[in-house]
């Protein structure tokens, strides 16, 4: 390789007229890549301002070294002298470029029809809308077989390993403790200092152990664990599955007749299924030890009487809607993750759309839930 | 060294981890040669490649591309170096958030003052060298696997490297269309006069495109025959290099019969 030859040589570019009809381009010096190199503009301009001219012809005889950087130059010449009806005699071009040029001006490939053209803003609002109805129904068609894998399951027919759901169970799980442990306690000192400050002016601190009991267990350990485990597991998922489709590992289940949805996405589920509860509960518990933390050390309560404050107000029916709260949170986190997963297209780019989507599609089904359940809960009284 | 060795392997030794894959191994390939590296699958044809690219650290010896040293050069050498080498990976590795023109404009933007006018220009050539004229502006994911592998080749021949390394060029291709892949490489030399080295396991592409050759054998990790593929199937002694190259008579009945 002449690494060393030198930079300073450049090519160059040289416009002649022998006869009144001809012109003639002399090419000398290195044309390289690497190399600031003329362009063809000159010689379109010298076309256009010089109307009689009815033929190119190069002259190649002062060129030390080329590469396809002059096979470029002479098609981009080549391509305006053609609109004009320019004859270009190629014959004193070195006959490795003449090979080129032949080559690349072959018969191209038959143009696939995949290119996509823009279009105008009312038919993009259209099919954002086609496409937003199409997606709420692929995720009705995604909960039925989902239901339908479950019921697989339920009698014993589903075709899945059971340590692919021991593995999902120890990442979704016990692997899950460290964050929640660290949210949930945090969340249960902030319950505690905003229930204190209020509850101060009415010289009742002591129910800042009622307010923690209630909020935690009711509303906030099984939603702060949706979202923690939305962002965790939800993403993997998506990112998990997505690749799959990507190698074709999905394609290969499904000539092998191995349903997806029973392989791939039921463990997942079932795994989230049977943490969420448990995580739920734990978070609970870590919220209330923050909110004892915040109580016995700022607020100066006795630990026996935040004790129980917290019992008295702690009855079942918060516990149990929480925790019931928590283990349909799991679901949609798991449907969201397996369902954008599955869905992904092709590419490097498409995993990460998938893997966003999938969040963000379970944090607004979380949300979205979390209303329903306040409205119904209302309702029967509970 | 002579000046026309374009790349120099010295007692080389490929491993991961305690699994030795290849060792000493010691060949050079001359310049403007279309070299094969062959073997059976698992033999450590592409690891050795791997190794060749600067992409997997050798246990011991070393890699000259074009006189230096691949696995001693400095940051800034290494750099310079890329510049002088194209590589054609097995599953054409094209960036899938890129259009094929983005694909092939990126290296040419990364080492060259081109403007982006010129840029375009040459990535237009080169796609039209591999007879993708027209596909400028489509993603690699829209393109049939021959296609990609081809734009793949013109992503790799973007700076007209003097090196072309290309692994498994013709895996996953139809006999017809890995016949023209062939021909397009041979003409590509023809014209630009690099040095390719290929890694294959396909009969019909060692015999009509390879100059020269190495047998990587699987069993006691080196290589044991060098050589032009069509001499090493008349002459070779090996009966492992022997079964493979005649791998079903009829493959080499019909090469004899071609000449």
């Amino acid at each position: 390789m002449d690494m060393s030859s030198p930079d300073h040589q450049t090519g160059e570019m040289h416009l002649d007229r022998p006869a009144p009809d001809t012109l003639r381009v002399r090419l000398t010096g290195t044309w390289r890549l690497d190399r600031r190199l003329p362009s063809a503009e000159q010689i379109e301009r010298t076309l256009s301002e010089s109307r009689d001219v009815r033929r190119i012809v190069f002259d190649t005889s002062g060129m030390d070294t080329w590469d396809t950087g002059l096979v470029a130059f002479v098609l981009h010449t080549l391509r305006c002298c053609s609109d004009r009806g320019t004859v270009v005699d190629r014959a004193g071009l070195p006959r490795g470029a003449d090979g080129l040029i032949a080559l690349a001006t072959a018969v191209p490939e038959k143009l696939l029809g995949g290119r996509t053209e823009p279009q105008v803003w009312i038919a993009r609002i259209g099919l954002a809308s086609l496409a937003a109805g199409e997606a709420v129904l692929a995720f009705a068609r995604f909960l039925g077989e989902a239901t339908l894998a479950l019921a697989r399951f339920v009698r014993g027919r589903a075709n899945f390993r059971w340590g692919d759901l021991a593995g999902v169970i120890q990442e979704c799980g016990p692997n899950a403790l460290p964050i929640v442990t660290l949210i949930s306690f945090l969340v249960g000192l902030i319950l505690a200092f905003m229930g204190a400050v209020q509850l101060r002016t009415f010289g009742a601190q002591v129910y800042v152990a009622d307010l923690v009991a209630v909020a935690a267990t009711r509303e906030m350990g099984c939603l702060m664990t949706a979202i923690i485990m939305a962002g965790r597991t939800g993403a993997a998922f998506a990112a998990q599955l997505g690749t799959m489709r990507v190698n074709e590992e999905i394609d290969a289940l499904v000539t092998m007749g191995i349903p997806p949805m029973d392989f791939l996405v039921l463990p997942r589920l079932l795994a989230l299924v049977a943490m969420m509860p448990l995580l739920t509960i734990y978070s609970d518990a870590l919220a209330i030890l923050g909110g004892g933390f915040i109580g016995l050390t700022v607020l100066g309560l006795g630990a026996t009487q935040y004790l129980d404050r917290t019992l008295h107000a702690l009855t079942l029916t918060h516990f149990f809607v929480g925790v019931v709260k928590g283990t349909v949170f799991g679901v949609l986190v798991a449907l969201s993750g397996c369902l954008r997963g599955m869905q992904a297209g092709r590419s490097a780019a498409a995993v990460g759309l998938a893997t966003t989507s999938a969040v963000v599609t379970a944090i607004v089904l979380i949300v979205v839930m979390e209303g329903i359940f306040a409205v119904v809960l209302n309702a029967l009284g509970f | 060294m002579s000046a026309e060795v374009a790349v120099s392997v010295r007692r080389l030794e490929v491993a991961y981890g305690d699994l030795i894959v290849q060792h000493d191994l010691d060949f050079e390939v001359e310049r403007g040669k279309i070299f094969i590296i062959m073997g059976g699958s698992g033999c450590g044809k592409s690891s050795l490649l791997r190794v060749m690219i600067g992409l997997l650290p050798p246990v011991t010896g070393e890699v000259l591309l074009c006189g230096v040293s691949v696995w001693q050069a400095d940051e800034a050498e290494r750099q310079r170096l890329a510049r002088h080498f194209g590589v054609l990976y097995q599953r054409a590795a094209l960036w899938s958030a890129m259009t094929l023109a983005e694909n092939v404009g990126l290296p040419l933007a990364q080492f060259t003052d081109l403007t982006a006018e010129q840029r375009r220009e040459v990535a237009g050539l080169k796609l039209a060298l591999v007879g993708l004229a027209g596909y400028e502006e489509f993603y690699p994911a829209q393109l049939s696997g021959g296609m990609q592998k081809r734009a793949a080749l013109a992503r790799a021949m973007a700076l007209d490297p003097e090196i072309l390394f290309l692994d498994e060029p013709t895996s996953g291709l139809d006999p017809v269309s890995s016949r023209r892949f062939d021909d397009l490489i041979l003409e590509l030399r023809e014209s630009l006069g690099g040095t390719v080295v290929v890694v294959t396991h396909e009969l019909a592409s060692i015999f009509t495109i390879g100059d020269d050759s190495v047998f990587l054998d699987a069993e006691t990790h080196t290589l044991i025959a060098r050589g032009n593929p069509k001499t090493l199937l008349a002459e070779t002694t090996s009966p492992t290099v022997r079964a493979f190259l005649t791998r079903g008579e009829l493959v080499a009945a019909a090469h004899q019969e071609r000449g």
